[in-house]
């Protein structure tokens, strides 16, 4: 059963098809898509306005959640790849029973669609799709609950090779709220694969998931000693509802222990990178000089997720195209 | 009336330390003899059962049949049927149904029903509060008086601990027996998995296994003051049992069983966020499975259940979090049973202990036993053949199973009930 979850996303030739998770993809595949999104991306770390790969396709963003930038960076990344985009959102309380996730999706189809982003706030959404497409149909995951956000995962990966280079001798630090982060689930995932060997998550118990070590990373319940001497430092994002209640007592103490003030980002390394999925709530996880500072690459993040997104739509079209024997157990 | 011979069979009976091939002679509902038929008696149909085991009947303390309220999933004549299919001989349904099983009115709706359908006996345990509220006590007496068993919460709990004491102290009065499944609805949360390194890592909120064990100190401490008979429900986590271990030490009036679908699957079963995996209490850890396994032999864990529970197919088809939990396990039960004997898991007077003989003891019912004047309600199971689980196939209208295309050995041949035959085709 572990074997469908990785090879769902590849076709016979091994080649991608839909773009679930990070978990199950080699280093080979997770290289090729941040070579192939080089490409895309010029010397001046501009994106290229126009190609044609995607010509004729149609693309459908799915959002049962909320959301403006991924959702304008997948409308743009396709408009560039020449594809026809239609944005649908869907409240989840609408389709909060599957029969009618799978009607939408079926009806979709009966559209003739070629591409899906979808998200959801149901862990194993994007899986389930993928499941239940047709074979000409690919999915890309933008986001499933807590599980995965595959290509905010490879956007900060291209960020940090540009900036760094190989991913071994680099130790990154992500603070912040890991129990409940797709994003951060999915950094793990890929900076392992790419072969960072210290990868540490940085928060109170309340934030940090059971066993969270057997993803290969090392938890650091303080901030300083999790910065100590790290290339990247990834802030998370925390959710307005997470600052009150059992999690944290306020906003204001989780910013006294885990902000990112200058004083705490002088522990990492003089050369190091601050990165932030976006977007960020000033003046609780991180201190508005930092986010706007010469070592933060937050904006160069948003930019480089068109053209990461570009190169993940682009591979997975054609892994659909390719004629193959069906690779799904069922 | 009419007379029956089993013949030839390899007739296991703890209750009476049968274990060798023998017949048995059946009047009307009654077993009569053993070995040499009785004098006078003639017999008006023999079943052949050479290289089978027979053995009493199963008793199923837990299962949900769709009925009342959910038929599209269940009807109580399609499941009594697919029990009995499937070697049992009694089961007990669950009260979480629509209706709540609270009142008289719908324990005789739901014996009618069964009667009707002439399939496996269905006891109805009883609502411990009204509407499962956790608020006011059921007429736990009326239930009682009316065929209700024992009484029970079925997946929810009473949060309100006073209410708790009150429930247990009143069931103790009757000297009722209650039927718990320990878990804290604070700790349990929205969790759909076990809290774990597969949870993390599929980003599904957990249910962790201290859910389980702060419920079971909780209820021990109540039950010891309230002097009631407490049944643990669906034990799952490992450290449950030394908890269990110890009330059962201290004298207390406690017994506990496993489900079915805990001693097979774990949470790894979850990968790739198999919805036909997903179960209350949650698949735990392959280390919790082995403790669990071990707990069968020694006797700790008393009692296994199918915890059955069919479901249209539309239940399982949505993303992980949205699906109902549950699998349909009649089909596969006494297969999976003696899947643990071929493991050399328990042997197979233990299989009859904890899958007939106790629970009929802990549900004080006339059942679990071939001994001479007993109802006849028996198994007759081939261990020899092999087959595979097919949905298609399925004799329960819920195919929401794990095990589908998985090769099993051993199935029931036919049972009897009352003396009567019931058999596929």
């Amino acid at each position: 059963m572990s074997a469908s979850e990785n090879s769902i996303q590849l076709n016979a030739a091994g080649q991608l098809r839909h773009f679930l998770s990070i978990h199950g993809l080699s280093r080979g595949i997770l290289e090729d898509i941040l070579n192939t999104a080089e490409g895309f991306v010029n010397a001046e770390g501009q994106v290229v306005k126009k190609v044609p790969l995607l010509r004729g396709k149609t693309v459908v963003n799915l959002f049962f959640e909320n959301s403006t930038r991924t959702r304008t960076t997948f409308e743009l990344a396709a408009k560039r790849l020449s594809a026809d985009v239609l944005n649908l959102n869907i409240s989840a309380s609408a389709t909060s029973k599957g029969e009618s996730l799978l009607d939408t999706l079926s009806n979709l189809q009966a559209m003739q669609c070629d591409m899906f982003i979808i998200r959801h706030s149901d862990s194993g959404a994007a899986h389930f799709i993928a499941q239940h497409v047709e074979e000409h149909v690919s999915i890309i995951n933008a986001g499933d609950g807590w599980h995965s956000h595959p290509t905010q995962a490879m956007l900060d990966m291209f960020t940090i090779r540009r900036h760094k280079g190989a991913f071994e001798d680099l130790s990154i630090a992500i603070v912040g709220d890991i129990l409940h982060s797709r994003v951060a689930r999915s950094q793990i995932r890929a900076l392992r694969i790419l072969g960072a060997e210290d990868v540490r998550v940085v928060g109170p118990n309340t934030l940090i998931p059971a066993e969270v070590e057997a993803m290969g990373v090392r938890v650091f319940n303080r901030l300083d000693p999790g910065l100590r001497d790290v290339d990247v430092v990834i802030m998370l994002r925390l959710q307005k509802e997470r600052m009150q209640g059992a999690l944290l007592p306020s906003a204001d103490e989780y910013f006294q222990e885990y902000g990112l003030t200058a004083e705490r980002l002088a522990l990492a390394k003089p050369d190091s990178i601050v990165m932030h999925p976006g977007p960020t709530n000033r003046g609780v996880e991180i201190e508005a000089s930092i986010a706007d500072g010469e070592r933060s690459v937050i904006l160069e993040q948003v930019t480089n997720g068109i053209a990461v997104r570009m190169a993940v739509m682009s591979m997975a079209m054609s892994g659909v195209q390719r004629p193959s024997r069906p690779v799904e157990p069922e | 009336m009419k007379c029956l011979a089993v013949c030839g069979g390899r007739v296991i009976d703890p209750a009476t330390a049968t274990d060798h091939i023998t017949d048995l002679f059946i009047h009307g509902d009654k077993i009569i003899a053993h070995g040499e038929k009785p004098s006078g008696f003639s017999i008006d149909e023999t079943i052949d059962a050479r290289n089978t085991v027979v053995c009493p009947g199963l008793v199923d303390i837990s299962a949900r049949l769709g009925e009342p309220g959910t038929e599209q999933k269940g009807t109580i004549a399609s499941e009594a049927r697919a029990a009995a299919l499937g070697g049992i001989t009694t089961l007990c349904c669950l009260p979480d149904t629509d209706p709540v099983i609270d009142e008289p009115a719908t324990v005789e709706f739901i014996k009618r029903r069964a009667r009707d359908a002439n399939q496996a006996r269905v006891l109805p345990l009883g609502a411990l509060t009204r509407g499962l509220q956790g608020e006011q006590l059921s007429e736990m007496s009326a239930l009682y008086q009316e065929g209700c068993p024992a009484m029970t919460q079925a997946n929810g709990a009473i949060r309100d601990t006073r209410v708790l004491l009150r429930a247990m102290q009143y069931a103790a009065s009757l000297d009722i027996p209650i039927i718990l499944r320990p878990q804290d609805p604070w700790l349990a949360g929205k969790g759909c998995m076990h809290e774990g390194a597969i949870a993390t890592q599929l980003g599904l909120p957990g249910v962790p296994a201290i859910a389980e064990t702060v419920a079971i100190g909780q209820i021990m401490a109540l039950a010891r003051q309230a002097r009631v008979r407490v049944h643990f429900s669906k034990i799952s986590s490992r450290f449950s049992l030394s908890l269990i271990e110890q009330a059962k030490s201290e004298g207390l009036r406690v017994t506990a069983d496993v489900s079915i679908n805990q001693l097979y699957l774990t949470e790894d079963d979850l990968l790739g966020f198999n919805s036909q995996c997903h179960v209350v209490p949650p698949l735990r850890s392959r280390h919790d499975r082995e403790v669990l396994r071990q707990a069968l032999a020694s006797g700790l864990l008393d009692v296994i259940c199918s915890d059955h529970w069919p479901h249209e197919t539309d239940a399982k088809l949505a993303p992980f979090p949205s699906t109902e939990p549950g699998i349909s396990g009649f089909d596969t039960y006494f297969s999976l049973l003696y899947g643990l004997v071929e493991q050399g898991v328990i042997d197979w007077a233990q299989l009859i202990r904890l899958a007939s003989a106790r629970p009929a003891d802990i549900l004080g019912i006339e059942a679990g036993s071939l001994a001479i004047g007993q109802p006849a309600d028996i198994s007759i199971f081939d261990p020899t053949v092999e087959w595979q689980v097919s949905p298609e196939a399925m004799f329960s209208s819920g195919v929401n199973t794990p095990f589908s295309g998985r090769k099993l050995r051993g199935r029931v041949r036919c049972t009897l009930i009352n003396g009567q035959v019931r058999q596929a085709n």
